[in-house]
């Protein structure tokens, strides 16, 4: 043990050398050597972020949609300022001089060792002169950006919007850095981390003069940017405009969806606003101003607004009955202008008897208030309060009530309430009835669906019994498709056999005396519903929902109008012009008066008095 | 015999006092690498400073109750202490979270955990039990085999974690083998096939090269045949290597001076290899022959790392090494580690005022380069204070490795100083640029709750053993 004891030796020494290897190598380091202390006071390696440009955004047809555009940001390194000519670069710039100090003066209490942007987004024009003069100003340096340009004017709501990141987003991403854009809305958001590509960095040798004399290191440090990914987008860009035009001076809704493959064809928050607005320097004071709209141009009604969906819910009831066997096709009601029990009355316009075709293309209420209580207390529920749940639970399946799951951020989920709803607000703890619940048979009461919703409604019904979850990029560069999520089929609970039925009485809308046959479109098997929104005190929403042709549907879709009073006077009208735009490319000669009515009607009095 | 009981009285307090300059030394460069104008309150704990407060009371409070423990504790329990840190090495494969690439954290809340740190002081505890079994012997093909798993299991499990740095540090344990009695050539040709592959990939060859010449001479000196007969061969020929030179630098000869050390250091090698067969020295032939293939091991590392490797290649063996994937370019680290320490000069920038640091151009401010922060802001004069106090915390744990009765506590002190030493030459190595970029902190510098508290557990396991030697001789 003796012998090995003397090892220690051995390992003490070892610790010695390696100590005076490393102090001797700090000598040579930090004192005897000179190249390391001028790399650092002259700092002359400048870090010059790589901005890749973002993706492009085309249409369903390759029509571009959103473009980017040059701009220019000037930053300042303030520890590397030195004297200069304030007034003449103030004159350049186009900016007060007390603006200019203001900003140096922030850029001096972020940091004096960091870059910070003093003006944002110099035009191209502006950039071309001040090149030429950067060497005047030391310590100051112009970085390249992209920002977003919008030639077709269209679907801000769709494609969203652009803006500085916020501190939030620079917390949880540490990809992003002060002043850098990100997607705050629409496709921008959603497709943020492929649109924005990937950031380079490269770094450049400067002399004292703020010259750039080459690249560091043979460019061998440098990390090459990557461009953003260019996203086609499903929106068809002709129907989209037209949409919008149609909407125009009115509050509402369109959704279009393919029902093929659950592609939104177009999507229209009226009133909405230009997207170029939100560019550029005025960006901060448009957004201001669109925001404190009363008519809330920015709020995204497709997505967010909740209505009821009135009498386009009957078809969802009729197809419940069909399914639990408690009416048929044959079932016979009658109306004697509205339904009657005891004191309780629902008001209707007839005074005959209707089967389910007819009871659909004349919007019969008391036919629905027969259908719904039959589901409710169907006798092998065992009570109304599980043949609620039954119900509940086939609406869900229809895609209401819940978050469909878009590629859209900030969807809202709608409302189906829940029997501890009814059991809270309305029974009680009394036994459970049809009657107080009965307006769910006409789609009023507590139900809220978003226009969204009802176009995938509108979709459902055109396969026949499922849908796809709607979206709105379609193809994304370099990527085949946009994932399984999109390509899984939703069944309703509802058996297929079901369907033709109701699609019977929903082609009957558009024949007299059906309540959309104004808008029937000659040679094109249309499939839709009308519907009026209850809003009191206010004027009724006009709403429409269907899809053409009723063989191979092409296009679903749901027509808000808000204070448009019956269904049959603006949505469906508006409806039945993009479904034939759509289909035929054209409006035919004999509807023109009727679009050209539809585009010059002002609805943005919730009074009606104009 | 009061003292032998009151364990505050025999722990030893110089060592303690030590780990406490260095950790407070470690937070005061934290908070100036981390420094910004705009948190400036030192308790701000969303900065890094604030947090590494933190965990620095809760490593004094680690510390308290791993003196108040009794010492037979740790040898009792070295067993299940080292199964569980496997356990957790294992489940940190499945459930870990990825953290710069390695799989190593678990992360609960906010709150990261890094199994390998602890893997560290459990696996000295359980080689230290072993080896100081009664029926151990080294020699022993079994027991050799058994302590080859001891330290490859938790080694390969940190390498399957993408790890590489920390699987790297089990090689230490060399050393504390070599002190139990593995044979001393075992620990020569390892520590020379390393190092000469190591420094050939970083430093000048020139510089290395004139290392070996001068170690060879010294170990001439001290072999003690025929001393003076091999004195005046080699003045003969220094004296002709010298006219060779002074000739080279008057002509004003572009060769390279690395050129010329080499034809020299062979030519002297083989003078003096000629003179050893003839004189039937054996020993002196082993060593030149010994001497000479390193020198063409060392050239020849180069020439094939850099003109028969693809670039792909390269780039496989520097990630075999551990070396970082750069995400500058090569070199840029290290090269702006360089320049943070070298523009610190003799006695530095001073508190707070260093540029290199402000400007995030060196990667990993407070962790793995806060060694950066060191040479820049206090210069010369910090940087080699700070490296003589690890040199006397090493040499302190070292001697005090060597007083211990018990062969477990003197075992486990070895394993103390072999991975602290480890951690001390890779990281500021590392900075300095004499060793390849290899992720591991520096003790009780670099930010980070586990590392402080995996090196305050390791270190004061040791000093609790160590208060406990003239109780018993276990």
């Amino acid at each position: 043990m003796d012998l090995l004891a003397r090892r220690r030796y051995v390992i003490g020494g070892f610790i010695l050398i390696v100590g005076v290897i490393f102090i001797v190598k700090l000598f040579n380091l930090q004192v005897l050597s000179t190249t390391y202390k001028q790399y650092a006071t002259n700092n002359v390696v400048r870090k010059i972020v790589q901005y890749p440009s973002r993706g492009l955004i085309y249409d369903r047809n390759g029509e571009l949609l959103v473009i980017n555009k040059a701009a220019y940001d000037l930053l300042i390194t303030p520890r590397e300022v030195s004297v200069f000519d304030t007034t003449t670069l103030c004159n350049i710039l186009k900016i007060k001089k007390t603006e200019l100090e203001e900003k140096i003066r922030d850029a001096k209490e972020y940091s004096n060792y960091k870059p910070y942007i003093i003006v944002k987004q110099i035009s191209p024009e502006t950039y071309a002169f001040l090149q030429e003069q950067m060497y005047k100003y030391p310590g100051f340096y112009i970085q390249p950006r992209t920002l977003r340009e919008y030639p077709r004017k269209i679907a801000s709501h769709v494609l969203g919007y652009v803006g500085e990141v916020d501190d939030q987003a620079l917390q949880n991403d540490k990809y992003y850095q002060v002043g850098d854009y990100t997607g705050i809305s629409g496709i921008e958001r959603a497709y943020e981390n492929l649109l924005r590509g990937e950031k380079g960095v490269k770094y450049f040798l400067v002399d004292v003069h703020n010259r750039v004399k080459g690249s560091y290191n043979n460019g061998r440090s440098d990390v090459l940017s990557h461009l953003g990914k260019d996203i086609t987008s499903t929106l068809d860009a002709d129907l989209q405009e037209y949409a919008e035009q149609l909407l125009k001076n009115k509050k509402g809704s369109v959704v279009a969806i393919e029902p093929s493959t659950g592609e939104v064809l177009a999507l229209v928050s009226a009133p909405n606003f230009d997207p170029n607005l939100l560019v550029g320097r005025e960006r901060s004071s448009n957004y201001f101003k669109l925001s404190a709209d009363t008519l809330q141009p920015m709020f995204n009604r497709a997505l967010m607004a909740r209505y009821p969906p009135g009498s386009t819910f009957k078809m969802v009831n009729a197809l419940i009955a069909l399914n639990e066997r408690v009416i048929s096709p044959y079932t016979q009601f009658t109306c004697a202008h509205g339904y009657h029990v005891g004191s309780f009355t629902q008001r209707c316009h007839h005074n005959q008897a209707f089967r389910l075709t007819g009871s659909i293309a004349q919007s019969c209420n008391a036919y629905y208030c027969y259908v719904f209580r039959y589901i409710l207390e169907k006798p092998l529920f065992e009570g109304v309060r599980n043949g609620y749940d039954v119900w509940r639970e086939k609406v869900l399946s229809f895609g209401f009530g819940k978050k469909l799951g878009t590629d859209l951020a900030n969807e809202a989920a709608g409302f189906v309430p829940t029997s501890e709803y009814y059991e809270k607000n309305v029974f009680k703890g009394s036994r459970w009835r049809a009657l107080p619940i009965i307006s769910l048979a006409i789609g009023q009461g507590e139900l809220g669906i978003t226009p969204l919703q009802m176009a995938n409604y509108a979709s459902i019904l055109a396969n026949r019994g499922y849908y796809y979850t709607p979206h709105v990029v379609k193809n994304i560069e370099g990527q085949n498709g946009i994932g399984p999520r999109f390509l899984e089929k939703h069944t309703t609970l509802i058996d297929d056999e079901h369907f033709e039925k109701v699609l019977d009485g929903m082609e009957r809308v558009m024949e007299p005396p059906g309540t959309g046959w104004h808008s029937k479109i000659p040679g094109i098997r249309m499939c839709g519903k009308t519907g009026s929104v209850q809003n009191p005190p206010y004027i009724a929403h006009s709403v429409f929902m269907g899809f053409a042709p009723r063989e191979n549907p092409q296009i679903a879709i749901s027509v808000y109008i808000e204070n448009g009073e019956e269904g049959s006077y603006y949505a469906a009208p508006i409806a039945s012009l993009l479904v034939e735009k759509y289909i035929n490319g054209s409006i035919s000669q004999r509807r023109k008066v009727l679009e050209k009515r539809m585009m010059e009607a002002e609805l943005l009095n919730p009074f009606g008095l104009n | 015999m009061a003292s032998r009981k009151n364990i505050w009285l025999n722990i030893d307090w110089v060592s303690v006092l030590l780990y406490t300059i260095l950790v407070f030394l470690g937070w005061v460069n934290i908070y100036a690498a981390v420094f910004n104008e705009e948190y400036n309150s030192i308790f701000d704990i969303s900065q890094r400073y604030g947090k590494q407060l933190i965990w620095i009371g809760a490593a004094f409070i680690i510390a308290f109750f791993i003196l108040i423990t009794e010492s037979r504790f740790y040898q009792f329990f070295a067993y299940p202490i080292y199964g569980f840190i496997i356990f957790l090495l294992v489940t940190v494969l499945f459930l870990g979270t990825e953290v710069n690439g390695a799989k190593s954290w678990f992360i609960i809340g906010n709150v990261g955990f890094q199994p390998s740190e602890f893997a560290k002081f459990a696996t000295g505890l359980a080689l230290a039990k072993y080896m100081s079994s009664h029926n151990f012997k080294l020699q022993n093909f079994r027991s050799f085999g058994i302590i080859a798993a001891i330290l490859l299991i938790p080694s390969l499990l940190i390498f399957l974690q993408n790890d590489t740095g920390s699987a790297l540090v089990y090689v230490v344990f060399i050393l504390v083998l070599y002190r139990e009695g593995l044979s001393g050539i075992v620990l020569f040709f390892g520590v020379l096939a390393v190092t000469l592959f190591v420094l050939a990939l970083v430093v000048d060859n020139a510089l290395l090269i004139a290392i070996m010449i001068t170690s060879a001479l010294v170990i001439f000196y001290f072999i003690r045949h025929k001393r003076k007969f091999f004195l005046k061969v080699l003045l003969i020929v220094l004296s002709v290597c010298g006219a060779v030179l002074l000739v080279n630098l008057l002509l004003s000869n572009k060769s390279r001076i690395e050129d010329i050390l080499i034809v020299l250091s062979l030519l002297l090698a083989i003078t003096f290899l000629i003179f050893s067969i003839r004189l039937r020295l054996y020993s002196y032939v082993l060593l030149l022959l010994v001497f000479i293939s390193s020198v063409i091991f060392t050239l020849s590392v180069d020439y094939v790392f850099e003109n028969m490797l693809g670039d792909y290649q390269q780039d496989r063996i520097n990630n075999l090494l551990g070396i970082k994937s750069d995400p500058h370019g090569a070199g840029w680290n290290v090269n702006q580690s360089k320049i943070a320490i070298g523009s610190g000069g003799f006695n530095g920038k001073g508190f707070l005022n260093g540029t290199q640091t402000k400007f995030d151009f060196v990667p990993e401010q407070s962790t793995d380069f806060i060694f950066c922060t060191v040479g820049e802001e206090w210069g010369f004069l910090g940087a080699s204070f700070i490296v003589i106090l690890f040199l006397a915390l090493l040499l302190r744990l070292l001697w005090l490795a060597e007083r211990q009765r018990s062969a477990f506590a003197r075992i486990y002190g070895y394993s103390v100083t072999s991975i602290l030493f480890f951690h001390f030459v890779v990281n500021i190595g590392m900075t300095i640029g004499l060793v390849p970029v290899i992720g591991i902190p520096l003790p009780f510098f670099s930010y980070g709750g586990s590392s402080l508290w995996s090196f305050t557990i390791l270190l004061f396991i040791f000093f609790r053993l160590d208060a406990n030697r003239l109780q018993q001789n276990l």
